[in-house]
């Protein structure tokens, strides 16, 4: 295999978009991406999206996009893992370039969510249509259900737990591209309308238009294209069960584990090494669950441990530097690639007001459902 | 012998109080009270038609009957509330029980006298020696407009009784059934509730069909008012039962376990046979037990049962209808009991 | 939303709980070739109790559109007492009564309706015990 590296870097700004369409924004990232490699022809491309049928009513997008960017006769490929679509674009272009087929290939996602009118029937197809959703549970049912396991179990208090979305915003406010780039308080977030007992809307991320582009090419040519490339040094990627009731510890994320313990034997690093993090926090508790399993806390400490400020610039780790999935916004299939973004900017140092000191190797976690798959990549500054 | 080998019923546990109507409409609730002698009234959860009241009851009754639900012939429901206009409440009702495919199955409609004609048949269909096991259901989530006099009565419930001539815990001794075309009570296709002829469906139509019916069984059978231990009359309110039974000779100690209008209201088709259900929780063996159903348009079936010695093994093994009845209730303000029973128009 | 077609051949599992035990002693509700722990291949087919215990619970508030006049309503993650695990409505009971632990019956409920005009969807729902 190649060393593959990231050479360009392109996104839409999050949030509702209400003039442009999916091809709009997917062109507008990659543009940005191409533009930022200074490339012009691509040898491959791949889209990730979670549903570009019924959020935006067109499929076969991997040939509309091709089309929309100047590509027309490039091979194209659509790729789908619910929420984690994005980080399978990332993980399908970096095998294509490791393997020696194509050298200059486009890794994109994006989600047009606001053109859908029933977004919650959507987004359940990602759980199990016929043992779940068919009962008509919601993501932020699912997700519910694991906070209160580990809320009942650990003593994590209400309060500690609204104190993650508080700290995402915080970071987002140093983000130009993030929905939501304003503080929130604990109690904005503790009054804020039931969605899922115990989960109230602002645990949620937002429902976000948005697209998310990086260029790879092989690390020995990456010298062509910039002068500070990123190493993308190791993937990991896991399925579980798509049902939360085949879970068999209901706040273990098997697949995040599995996922994330690939991408560490592969990079040869463990949790100590890496300098921050990107983690798929659709939901407030996602994030402390997501945080135990790749290593970073203790089973049942991560809730109090990021509520205590663990988790931000002078903690112990940063855990979304960008704001993350809540305060940046969470366009399902582009998110996988906007913390590819989030990183390499950080290892490229290029991240402004979010900058992490000394950041050299940084990890982002992107997940499908409610734990259904998961894909982590390890990147690193060269 | 010929007769019911198992019997169950079930009411939903949500509840309105005929004080809370009254209160909706300025009526007096006092005067409604005396009046129709009801306190409450069934309401189907959001979640309950007629096909899984129908389950429920039947369930109970299968506890009953111990026997294996492939046996069961013939299934009948008898409902003016079926869910659907086109498409059959029993195909799911017996496959949720595990009965059939090798069933006889058909939804029945006669207004509130559906449910004891689904039993008619089934005592019918065993005395030919059709089949071994019939079960017959009367269920209904009852319409009542708005403000009509309706609305302190159509309530939800239902029950099942499974014939057979093995293991019999009552015997169905005689019936009877009386009819003619009274139209008292009616609903149109595409109405959403049923219109009423106002007093027409008392004397005219209630008292006719159900003293009709019942004298002539009792001639029949040469039996009087006191050979039976309890009494149950259709009920469309509280007085008009009470009112039929002192007519023929009843007392109200015969009436007073199947009368179970005064907290359930009325379950058109489930009213009669789930008093009946309740009047066997309690029957003892080598007692009688006399039923009048009625159904406007109109017409009424009437049993005679006598309990066997099985009777008494079987009453434990399910919930009584008083059980359920006075068991679990969750009382809903008008508003809610407007959005449960969809008087408030949903669009999509 | 189902459609007829993906409904009615669900209806033994949701009506009647009919599921399968694999030689492990693993037992499944929805259909399955292969034990996902074991890759045991043969079962005998059993029919669930009904009877189980919460593992986690929630009430959903915003639900999709189909589920929106029933909002809010309960969701439950049980384990039946045969060792299968499922998700149902927890119904006919103020939310407050409802625990990780707490013992529950399935029942047999309309789940949902396919529009004004479409087929009722039924299945099971847990009521407390």
């Amino acid at each position: 295999m190649r060393d593959v590296a990231i050479i360009g870097v392109g996104m839409t700004s999050f949030g509702e978009l209400w003039n442009q369409g999916i091809r709009d924004i997917f062109a507008e990232a990659a543009l940005n991406a191409m533009k930022d490699a200074g490339v012009t022809k691509l040898d491959s491309m791949y889209v990730g999206a979670m549903s570009s049928g019924l959020y935006a009513g067109q499929e076969h997008i991997a040939s509309v996009m091709a089309d929309y960017i100047g590509q027309r006769g490039v091979p194209s490929t659509r790729v789908e893992s619910a929420c984690a679509s994005g980080g399978l674009a990332v993980k399908s272009a970096f095998i294509e370039v490791a393997s020696g087929m194509s050298d200059i290939v486009l890794a994109g996602g994006v989600e047009k969510m606001w053109d859908a009118d029933d977004g919650s029937a959507i987004l359940a197809t990602a759980s199990d249509q016929e043992w779940e959703a068919y009962h008509g549970v919601t993501f932020p049912g699912l997700y519910a259900m694991m906070a209160r396991v580990y809320m009942d179990r650990y003593g994590l208090t209400r309060e500690e737990l609204a104190r993650i979305p508080v700290k995402a915003h915080r970071h987002a406010i140093n983000n130009p591209n993030a929905q939501y780039p304003h503080p929130m308080t604990i109690e904005t977030v503790l009054k804020s309308s039931m969605v899922a007992d115990p989960l109230r809307l602002m645990d949620c991320s937002p429902i976000t238009d948005g697209a998310a582009c990086v260029i790879l090419c092989p690390l020995d040519r990456a010298g062509e294209f910039t002068k500070n490339p990123v190493k993308i040094k190791a993937i990991g990627a896991a399925t579980g069960p798509i049902a939360l009731h085949d879970h068999k510890d209901l706040t273990r994320l098997d697949a995040v584990h599995s996922s994330a313990q690939r991408a560490y034997n592969m990079a040869g690093v463990g949790p100590g090494d890496i300098d921050f993090v990107e983690v798929h926090d659709c939901f407030s508790i996602a994030e402390i669950l997501v945080a135990e399993v790749l290593g970073f806390f203790e089973y049942g400490t991560g809730g109090k441990a990021i509520a205590e400020g663990q988790a931000t610039y002078g903690g112990k780790i940063v855990i979304n530097p960008s704001g993350g999935l809540k305060a940046k916004g969470h366009p399902v299939g582009a998110t996988g690639v906007a913390q590819i973004i989030e990183a390499t900017e950080q290892l490229q140092h290029r991240a402004g007001k979010r900058q992490i000191e000394n950041a050299k190797l940084g990890l982002t976690q992107n997940m499908g459902g409610s734990g259904g798959s998961s894909i982590v990549h390890i990147l690193e500054a060269v | 012998m010929i007769g019911i080998v198992g019997f169950g019923a079930y009411v939903p546990a949500y509840r309105i109080k005929s004080r809370t109507i009254a209160e909706q409409w300025g009526d007096d609730a006092g005067t409604i009270e005396r009046g129709l002698l009801m306190q409450e009234k069934t309401v189907p959860g959001r979640d309950e038609d007629t096909i899984t009241i129908s389950v429920a009851a039947a369930k109970n009754a299968l506890k009953r009957a111990g026997i294996d639900p492939q046996k069961i012939g013939a299934v009948y429901i008898g409902s003016e509330s079926h869910p659907y206009a086109v498409k059959p409440s029993g195909t799911v009702v017996i496959d949720a029980l595990g009965i059939g495919p090798h069933v006889h199955v058909a939804d029945l409609e006669f207004a509130c006298k559906a449910g004891a004609e689904s039993m008619y048949i089934c005592y019918s269909h065993i005395k030919s020696g059709e089949m071994d096991y019939a079960m017959g259901i009367g269920a209904d989530t009852s319409q009542g407009a708005p403000g009509d006099a309706l609305e302190y009565s159509a309530s939800a419930g239902g029950a099942a009784f499974i014939f057979g001539r093995e293991n019999v815990v009552a015997e169905v001794m005689y019936t009877h059934s009386f009819t003619s075309d009274t139209p008292d009570f009616w609903r149109r296709e595409y109405e959403h509730y049923p219109r009423h002829g106002g007093r027409f469906t008392g004397e005219p139509a209630y008292f006719k069909h159900v003293l009709g019916c019942a004298k002539a069984l009792l001639e029949k059978s040469n039996m009087k008012a006191e050979d039976f231990a309890h009494a149950v009359f259709h009920m469309p309110n509280g007085k008009f039962p009470l009112k039929a039974g002192k007519i023929l000779g009843f007392k109200q100690e015969q009436m007073d376990q199947g009368w179970v209008v005064n907290l359930m209201g009325n379950t058109y088709s489930g009213s009669s046979p789930t008093g009946m259900a309740a009047i066997l929780d309690v029957l003892k063996p080598g007692e009688k037990a006399f039923m009048i159903s009625f159904g406007s348009g109109a017409g009424s079936d009437g049993f005679i049962f006598e309990a066997t010695d099985r009777i008494t093994e079987v009453q434990g093994l399910a919930p009584t209808t008083r059980g359920i009845l006075e068991g679990k209730r969750i009382f809903l303000d008008y508003g809610k009991y407007a959005a449960y029973r969809r008087k408030i128009r949903f669009d999509n | 939303m189902a459609n007829s077609q993906r409904y009615t051949r669900e209806i033994p599992r949701r009506y009647r709980l009919e599921g399968q035990r694999f030689v492990s002693g693993n037992v499944y509700l929805p259909m399955r070739y292969i034990d996902p722990e074991t890759g045991e291949r043969k079962f005998d087919p059993i029919r669930l109790s009904g009877k189980g215990t919460i593992l986690s619970f929630t009430e959903i508030h915003i639900p999709a559109d189909t589920y929106a006049r029933e909002a809010p309503f309960a969701v439950a993650i049980i384990e039946t007492d045969e060792g299968a695990r499922l998700t149902a409505q927890v119904v006919d009971c103020n939310f407050e009564d409802i625990k990780i632990g707490s013992k529950v019956e399935l029942i047999f409920r309309k789940i949902m309706e396919e529009g004004n005009s479409g087929i009722l969807n039924y299945g099971y729902k847990a009521i407390l015990v």
